[in-house]
């Protein structure tokens, strides 16, 4: 008996769990960096989320008596995101709150796969920033990360679980101290490596490119989201600061708001993120500016991180976006009435 | 030379050709009876000019154009009219068909292959001699060919484009006809430029067909009205839309005519058979078809006479070596899967194409990820997963106003979904939907 179906009869050999897989492959550089800056905490973190994730989703579906999808890895990837988005020192609770907040809140309840509004793991490391502010705020200090004897002092961070000073006050960040009154206090080698405090897979910009260039060669990602969203945050830092009489922002300060906090990471792997941007190619090209403008705004005006929230926001707006960026379709009449050209 | 192409198209992983690139067109005469639909053009089926009983010989013409926009059919066979009657095709309706008893001999018309002077005919003794020879868009869905090249008053082409794309996987049966009968293609080409003394013809070849490009390059480098144009490699540059946009950078939508664009698109198969018609008084009789794909004993290209069954004609090739889980008439990605080998060949088939492992049945659709592969690959620059939103919750008008009647279904979206969503399935009803709905405000209007 000879299958019948209508055309197409051959299919590419992509599917959701390798475009998954994919992205899980170009996020190891970013989380394994952190584990090593971070040590045993961040290892816990980023296990606990992926397992706390794709359990969850598998749980909700067995009980709500849904088609059980975690096998196409989408649930692993949220874990792993939002495992990159918290401190390594924070109580374990919190990425197992996290992640089931991710997984039902923000993804499931909509209808799961490709109907949630917003990002999952960043809903959820919002939820978590705005109820646990404290603890999503504390940062371990870093130790010796390139110096000599830095494999010794890895081995010891791998060993040792309470990293917080014993008075549980944050490490600076080289973000905050640079949004505070020393604009140019940020080390940008050092930066671009990765040495300095953060969460776990924000920190080092050279794992985070990588993670890029392993996409874009992947065809994973097109470079539209991530280069006009990194670029238009520092174009509208700039102009705000103008236009707000700061003066003209120094090149050491824009360098600095690009390499450090979270915009490397949110602009390659959570701003692309398939579900909560546009399908538009215009259309990506306005919700990279708005989450640039978002951004720029948060950081001049408030006091630290807004890449999340700029990131959420704009989540919230893709169906607008998409609606005013519909493509012309091929060779169709510009204008009603008018003719093809 | 700058290649010529189209935005967005697809690169699908399994080209094929190599199969059946290197196989001379073989001509093969195969004994059993032969059918001949009476619809296997677009426009009005054609009508029997023979009664049961009668004597047929190669070339003659069975049935009459119903129409203007309609063609007539000519026997591939020599034999006797055994019945006049519903048969199954390969679309699996039954259709009015005429049935040959084949006595094997292929005897012809005593006309049949005598030369004719193109240059002392009329354009209107042109059109009618390729009306009566049957020929049709071979490429396509079979326009008559005729009606393509009927000009309304004060309208002419400046560009005539042959379609040497044959971008669909698999396929060789043009390319084996540019590399064997390029002459032809060109003395065709010339037959048509003939009706229109301000045109230039344009022959598309994609690159991966060097030798083509070069062999008919050379052949008409001093030509004053033809020339060769590369293409990129992509699908689907064959359609006509993009085909017309590849050489001349023109844009037309669904709604136009090629002629909208100062164009006429015809495949090389057609021009051929334009080129036999008028300067070999040889009907539509046979047409070129690729025998291929992993399952089939052996590959070839061969020249079937119309109204023969797919069954004999891939018995003849040795048949298959194994089970094959699908058998498709047409390229993979726009050909028809075929539930039954007893049916004919008509004029725009093809090629067999059987498959060992039917791709489709390897994977489950599952939800719409929204990577946007489907709009970076929809060389309409339509939006994919909009319109098949509308299209499955049955919402035509939004459909429309998504321009979904602009798809061509050329399922270059349901190829690259990672998601495995059976996209063109969707839009294939929902245009079907929306054309029956026109056709029933038509009547409601007339009556």
């Amino acid at each position: 008996m000879m299958n019948a179906s209508t055309s197409p009869h051959i299919r590419s050999s992509l599917s959701t769990a390798t475009v998954m897989r994919d992205v899980a492959i170009a996020l190891m550089p970013a989380l394994l960096f952190g584990v090593f800056v971070f040590g045993l905490r961040a290892l816990v973190v980023i296990l606990l989320c992926a397992v706390t994730c794709v359990l969850t989703e598998w749980l909700y579906q067995r009980l709500m008596k849904l088609p059980v999808t975690v096998a196409d890895g989408s649930a692993l990837v949220t874990g792993l995101i939002l495992a990159m988005n918290l401190p390594a020192s924070v109580p374990v609770y919190l990425p197992i709150l996290g992640s089931v907040f991710a997984i039902i809140v923000v993804k499931q309840v909509f209808g799961g796969i490709g109907q949630n509004v917003m990002n999952p793991a960043l809903g959820a490391r919002c939820f978590l920033l705005l109820s646990y502010g404290k603890a999503m705020g504390t940062f371990q200090p870093v130790g010796n990360v390139f110096g000599a004897g830095a494999f010794d002092a890895f081995i010891d961070r791998m060993t040792t679980w309470n990293v917080l000073p014993a008075d549980g006050a944050s490490a600076a960040t080289p973000l905050t101290g640079m949004l505070g009154e020393d604009k140019t206090s940020v080390d940008l080698l050092q930066a671009f490596l990765g040495n300095h405090s953060g969460c776990i897979g924000e920190v080092s910009a050279v794992a985070i490119l990588l993670g890029f260039v392993y996409m874009m060669w992947r065809s994973v990602i097109s470079w539209r989201i991530p280069t006009l969203y990194v670029g238009s945050t520092v174009v509208f830092v700039f102009l705000v600061n103008l236009l707000l009489g700061n003066g003209v922002t120094g090149w050491h300060e824009l360098a600095s708001h690009v390499l450090t906090g979270g915009l490397l990471a949110g602009a390659v792997f959570m701003a692309t993120d398939y579900v909560t941007s546009p399908i538009t190619p215009v259309g990506q090209v306005v919700y990279a500016l708005l989450i640039g403008l978002l951004t720029a705004l948060f950081r001049v005006f408030g006091a630290a991180e807004g890449v999340s929230f700029a990131i959420i926001i704009a989540n919230c707006v893709v169906p607008l976006i998409e609606k005013v960026t519909m493509p012309h379709a091929f060779g169709t009449p510009r204008k009603k009435g008018g003719k093809a050209k | 030379m700058k290649r010529g192409t189209f935005k967005h198209g697809i690169h699908p992983h399994e080209d094929g050709k190599a199969f059946s690139k290197d196989a001379a067109i073989q001509c093969i005469y195969p004994q059993g009876e032969a059918v001949y639909p009476m619809a296997q053009h677009i426009g009005a089926p054609a009508q029997p000019v023979v009664a049961v009983g009668d004597t047929v010989l190669v070339g003659q013409m069975i049935a009459q154009p119903g129409g203007f926009v309609s063609t007539a059919i000519c026997s591939g066979v020599s034999g006797t009219v055994k019945a006049i009657e519903q048969r199954n095709t390969v679309s699996g309706r039954p259709m009015l068909s005429v049935v040959i008893d084949n006595d094997g001999q292929y005897t012809p018309l005593p006309t049949l292959g005598q030369p004719r002077e193109a240059e002392g005919l009329t354009n209107q003794e042109i059109l009618d001699i390729i009306r009566d020879a049957g020929v049709v868009g071979q490429g396509g869905a079979g326009f008559p060919t005729h009606v393509k090249l009927t000009m309304k008053p004060g309208v002419a082409p400046d560009t005539i484009i042959v379609n040497g794309a044959e971008c669909e996987p698999y396929l060789t049966s043009d390319y084996r006809l540019m590399l064997e009968q390029p002459q032809m293609i060109i003395d065709g080409l010339k037959v048509v430029l003939q009706l229109f003394p301000e045109a230039q013809g344009v022959i598309g070849i994609e690159d991966n067909k060097p030798e083509a490009i070069r062999l008919i390059g050379d052949m008409v480098k001093d030509e004053p009205r033809i020339r060769i144009q590369r293409l990129k490699t992509k699908y689907p540059q064959g359609g006509e839309r993009m085909l017309i946009k590849a050489i001349t950078g023109r844009e037309i939508y669904s709604g136009c005519l090629p002629i909208d664009a100062g164009c006429v698109v015809m495949n090389v198969s057609t021009i051929c058979a334009i080129y036999a018609a008028v300067c070999q008084q040889t009907p539509l009789i046979a047409t070129v078809m690729t025998i291929t794909g992993d399952a089939v004993a052996k590959v070839a290209n061969l020249r079937v006479p119309i109204g023969v069954s797919f069954r004999e004609v891939l018995d003849m090739t040795g048949g298959l070596k194994c089970e094959a889980e699908k058998i498709i008439s047409g390229g993979p990605l726009m050909g028809v899967a075929m539930t039954d080998l007893d049916v004919p060949v008509i004029k725009t088939s093809a090629s067999i194409l059987a498959m060992v492992r039917d791709e489709v049945a390897m994977w489950e659709p599952t939800a719409c990820i929204r990577c946007g592969r489907c709009v970076v690959a929809c060389p309409e620059k339509l939006v994919p997963p909009m319109m098949a939103h509308a299209a499955d919750g049955g919402d035509l008008k939004e459909y429309e106003r998504l321009n979904g009647m602009e798809c061509m279904e050329c399922g270059c979206c349901t190829y690259v979904c990672p998601a495995k969503r059976r996209l063109t399935q969707s839009f294939k009803f929902a245009r079907a939907s929306v054309m029956a709905e026109r056709r029933k405000n038509a009547a409601k209007k007339e009556g």
